[in-house]
């Protein structure tokens, strides 16, 4: 039961905040309201402890509040604010520099944005001006951001909202389907297709092997780019510094955000292959963000950077994405007519409940026993469960812990019963 | 990227950063490493002394080149011994799997530490590394080398060479790491680390206290100052012959070399005599003086010294020698803080005293000890069973060598002692193991114990090895099995249930076909409400 202070703070923020978002999780019996952050850990206003499993995203990838990131910023602060856009800034180049060097081949030039919906109008807005086309596809159900293009490339739950669906501009196709991929692409008119590398918001479903390069032979043979939008599954979460890598494919466009900020201090990049950054050179005031690329940010971004590119990281992340993997199987064997399938790449999960919505009770079960994970909101059977690429041997050991109980009340929940058909776990 | 923004990113929490990801890498692959069986360990520790021995010449050489201290010969030596020779002695030991004492219904099961975190010093780099390695790899641990700055970089290398050898042939990623810019700040860091369990702390007194003090285990050494005591009944030659080796080996850099000679009158001059035929030069009485002002002209002892040949120091001193000079002997009438020649010396200087008799010799030990070098090493040429008794009781030393040279024979090479490179100087030495270091001081052990009661029988634990044939343990969750390499494909599991297998495009389909059902019936609903 929350503190009258929680309530009272819960209900102004129906009233002065936003009330369909703060009754939503009143509603999913999560009346979280997060204070104090660190490592991996979230504290609720009332104090209790939750193991971050969300991550924002992957916002907060190498955790809330890194000590390396809040030094970076407090000597930033020193000398910089957020710098005017206008000009070169010693931040902005040496982050471009920096990305250059990580992308490799022609990703040549840096864009900002100062956030991931940004970012992706600008990769949408890079794209069109290289090939001199309108359309962009998409995969039905996907989230890009909630700015004005972005926001076209994404579910129409949020687009037609706001009256601001295109939806002659913004082709959209079933994931994993080539065919329908080729249909879209094939009468040449579309400047780009946009994918998250492993969709987020739809419980990262994987995609099926050959799929991404597929449809990057696709966009070479139909003349369209390939934009990778990195904001979830970049910077180290599927074991490379981006998932593409992963999959062998080379975009012309790379989106990335939210964890290259490290949870601290916004920023967006938009990494352009050099053929394709014509309008820098064109019109260089061609789009324009004030906050876009702030100085500090830029900083921020690079220290993260720094701290993903250690030759500790692959190893780690690859410790921790296994031992989830191991454990998390090992729960599905326990309740293995409720919790049905494991998508996994990296730190990069869904898991997926065999149930209408079956990831909310999950999502309330784990918030009651100490964990913070959330449902994906375009394919609520399945649990986006994100690790941190930085946690600890004994923090998995106790994240696993608490995932098997919750599931298991979870499991009783909606299939009644005591508890699931528990099996010799050896 | 420009100096300012590079002098920005530069804060004093990266080190520190950078250390505790070392370190959280250390505690997966110790976790992995700890399920290992004897033979796949064996193949670790194999593969990693055979690299380090096929290097122990040219890290030699690098070493001698980056500290100035020792000589290149014996450093290939001891790296021969510490990489090679080691793993030859431990062969067929076994720190891996459970042993049943059947006859007190006891098993006990081997734990590793988890994370060692090892100091190194400058006079023994490569060599120390080795060993430490080659401990912790045979005991399952993981490692984080921690150089003396002096020798970073043939450390750093040496640590390397071991860490790639032993991943090629399977052992986790991380499992072997090195701080390859070490610093004081970031040592007690590590240190106080609660990821660390045990500290092998090599070096300096400060830094063996600072181990001490950091509130986590640790198994310290510390100063040596070895008498060695010639008597009577002792053969003089041999004697002579075996403290000149010892003294002269890599430049007397092993803290188990011979500080002060003893020698009874009766063969006193027959052991100069024979000592100067085997390399020893006997400095005059009035050269005795710049030596010591050399040596311990400011207050300590001249790091500068530290490991050179005995013909430099004694040209530093104003001392003509022949260039073949192994060792200088340098006469002095007494021990203790009035005598500096009587404190340690990691240089081939060695004090010669004489004494009337053996009971007086071990006086004088004892003082020697009593100064410097407690719990450490003492050597004695004797052939009476009852003066090495009385020189082994009376000392506060915890090793003595008889009749051999003491710098290898206290470090178990021509003796039965264990072969180390970490000397545990025991109570006597504030030190927590008074051995020679080895293997079994990095783990503990789980012992299952049955009631003494005849009526309780034990279990019956043939064919059961605790890690390996059990399968996953805690629901899989102690251990990654994939030893930090990517892991592609599915998830460990066979589907067993229709619903189960995770098909990829087909669930996906589904799924999809799902979502564009309830959107459309939500579509309709919603029209209906507002119609």
């Amino acid at each position: 039961m929350a503190s009258p202070e929680k309530q009272q703070f819960i209900a102004d923020s129906i009233q002065y905040w936003n009330p369909g978002k703060t009754q939503a999780w009143q509603d999913m019996q999560v009346d979280l309201v997060i204070d104090r952050r660190q490592g991996y850990f979230l504290f609720d206003m009332d104090g209790r402890r939750l193991i971050d499993a969300h991550l924002n995203g992957g916002t907060y990838n190498i955790g809330h509040r890194h000590p390396e990131l809040i030094e970076v910023i407090e000597r930033a602060m020193t000398r910089f604010d957020m710098g005017n856009h206008h000009f070169p800034s010693l931040g902005r180049t040496a982050l471009a520099k920096e990305l250059a060097r990580i992308c490799g081949g022609d990703m040549h030039y840096t864009i900002y944005g100062s956030g991931g919906g940004e970012a992706i109008d600008i990769a949408i807005k890079t794209a069109r001006h290289a090939k001199q086309k309108r359309k962009i596809v998409s995969v039905m159900r996907a989230y890009h951001g909630h700015t004005g293009l972005a926001v076209c490339a994404g579910a129409e739950r949020f687009s037609t909202l706001f009256l601001s669906d295109r939806p002659d501009e913004f082709p959209q196709v079933p994931f994993n389907d080539l065919d329908r991929m080729e249909d879209a692409l094939k009468g040449r008119d579309c400047a780009g297709v946009i994918m998250e590398t492993i969709p987020a918001t739809y419980g990262f479903p994987m995609p099926v092997p050959g799929y991404l390069n597929e449809v990057k032979r696709l966009c070479e043979r139909y003349d369209a780019l390939y934009i990778a939008d990195e904001v979830q599954t970049g910077l180290m979460r599927t074991g490379t510094m981006w998932g593409y890598q992963r999959y062998g494919v080379q975009p012309d466009i790379l989106v990335t955000g939210k964890g290259i900020c490290g949870g601290m201090y916004p920023i967006a990049c938009v990494v352009v292959r050099e053929p394709y950054a014509g309008w820098l050179k064109q019109d260089g005031f061609g789009h324009m963000s004030t906050m876009g690329g702030a100085e500090i940010g830029c900083l921020v971004a690079m220290k993260t950077l720094e701290i993903l590119e250690r030759p500790t990281m692959v190893a780690h992340v690859n410790y921790v994405s296994e031992t989830m993997r191991n454990g998390l199987g090992r729960i599905m064997d326990l309740y293995d007519d409720f919790f049905v399938g494991i998508r996994q790449c990296g730190v990069v999960m869904g898991l997926e409940f065999d149930y209408p919505e079956g990831a909310k009770p999950v999502m309330k079960h784990l918030y009651e026993h100490g964990v913070w994970a959330i449902f994906s909101t375009n394919d609520p059977r399945v649990l986006q469960f994100k690790p941190g690429v930085l946690m600890s041997a004994a923090l998995c050991e106790e994240l696993l812990e608490r995932v098997e109980r919750a599931i298991g009340l979870a499991r009783a929940e909606c299939l009644g019963g005591a508890r699931g058909r528990l099996k010799s776990a050896a | 990227m420009t100096a300012i923004v590079a002098e920005l990113l530069a804060g004093a929490k990266r080190p520190i950063g950078r250390a505790d990801q070392m370190l959280d890498v250390a505690e997966w692959a110790a976790a992995a490493y700890a399920r290992f069986d004897h033979r796949a360990v064996d193949a670790i520790v194999c593969a990693a002394a055979e690299a380090g021995h096929a290097k122990a010449a040219a890290l030699a050489e690098a070493a001698v080149k980056e500290t100035g201290f020792g000589v290149v010969a014996h450093k290939t030596l001891k790296n021969q011994m510490t990489s090679r020779g080691l793993y030859e002695h431990y062969r067929g030991q076994d720190f891996c799997s459970k042993r049943v004492r059947a006859a007190d219904k006891v098993v006990e099961l081997p734990r590793p530490a988890g994370v060692v975190f090892a100091l190194t010093p400058s006079t023994n780099p490569v060599c120390t590394v080795y060993f430490k390695v080659l401990l912790a790899l045979m005991t399952r641990n993981a490692i984080v080398v921690s150089p003396h700055p002096l020798a970073k970089e043939c450390s750093a290398e040496a640590a390397r060479t071991m860490a790639e050898a032993a991943e090629r042939a399977g052992a986790p990623a991380g499992v072997v790491q090195v701080i390859d810019e070490p610093n004081l700040a970031l040592v007690e860091h590590v240190m106080a680390s609660p990821r660390v369990q045990v500290i092998l702390a090599t070096g300096g007194a400060p830094m063996v206290r600072a181990a001490y003090g950091s509130g986590n285990p640790a198994i310290g050494v510390g100063p040596g100052n070895a008498p060695v005591l010639v008597d009577a009944t002792a053969d003089a030659d041999a004697a002579a012959r075996r403290i000149v080796e010892s003294k002269s080996f890599d430049n007397s850099v092993l803290c188990t070399n011979e500080s002060v000679v003893i020698a009874e009158e009766a063969v006193s001059d027959k052991l100069a005599a024979a000592m100067a035929r085997y390399g020893a030069v006997m400095v005059k009485d009035d050269e005795v003086a710049p030596l010591r002002q050399a040596l311990f002209g400011a207050g300590t002892f001249a790091v500068d010294l530290l490991g050179r040949s005995a013909a430099t120091i004694a040209q530093r001193a104003g001392v003509r020698v022949p260039a073949s000079a192994k060792v200088l002997l340098a006469p002095i009438d007494r021990v203790g803080l009035d005598e500096p020649l009587s404190r340690e010396k990691l240089c081939p200087v060695l004090g010669f005293i004489r004494v009337p008799h053996a009971r007086a010799g071990i006086s004088m030990a004892r003082a020697l000890v009593r100064m410097a070098g407690a719990g450490h090493s003492a050597a004695i040429h004797s052939r009476s069973s009852e003066t090495v008794m009385a020189f082994a009781s009376a000392l506060r030393s915890l090793r003595i060598v008889v009749n051999a040279p003491c710098s290898q024979g206290a470090a178990g090479y021509g003796t039965h002692l264990a072969p180390s490179f970490t000397i545990g100087t025991g109570f006597f030495g504030r030190s927590s193991v008074g051995e020679n270091i080895g293997p079994e001081h990095l783990i503990n052990w789980t012992r299952i114990a049955y009631p003494d009661d005849a009526s309780e029988p034990m279990g019956d634990f043939a064919g059961l090895e605790p890690w390996t044939s059990l399968g996953p343990l805690a629901g899989g969750r102690e251990a990654p099995m994939s030893l930090g390499v990517l892991q592609e494909g599915a998830p460990p599991r066979a589907p067993k249930t229709a619903h189960a297998a995770p098909r990829a495009a087909a669930i996906d389909e589904m799924a999809v076909l799902r979502e564009e059902i309830r959107r459309l019936v939500q579509d309709e609903l919603r029209r209906a409400l507002r119609s």
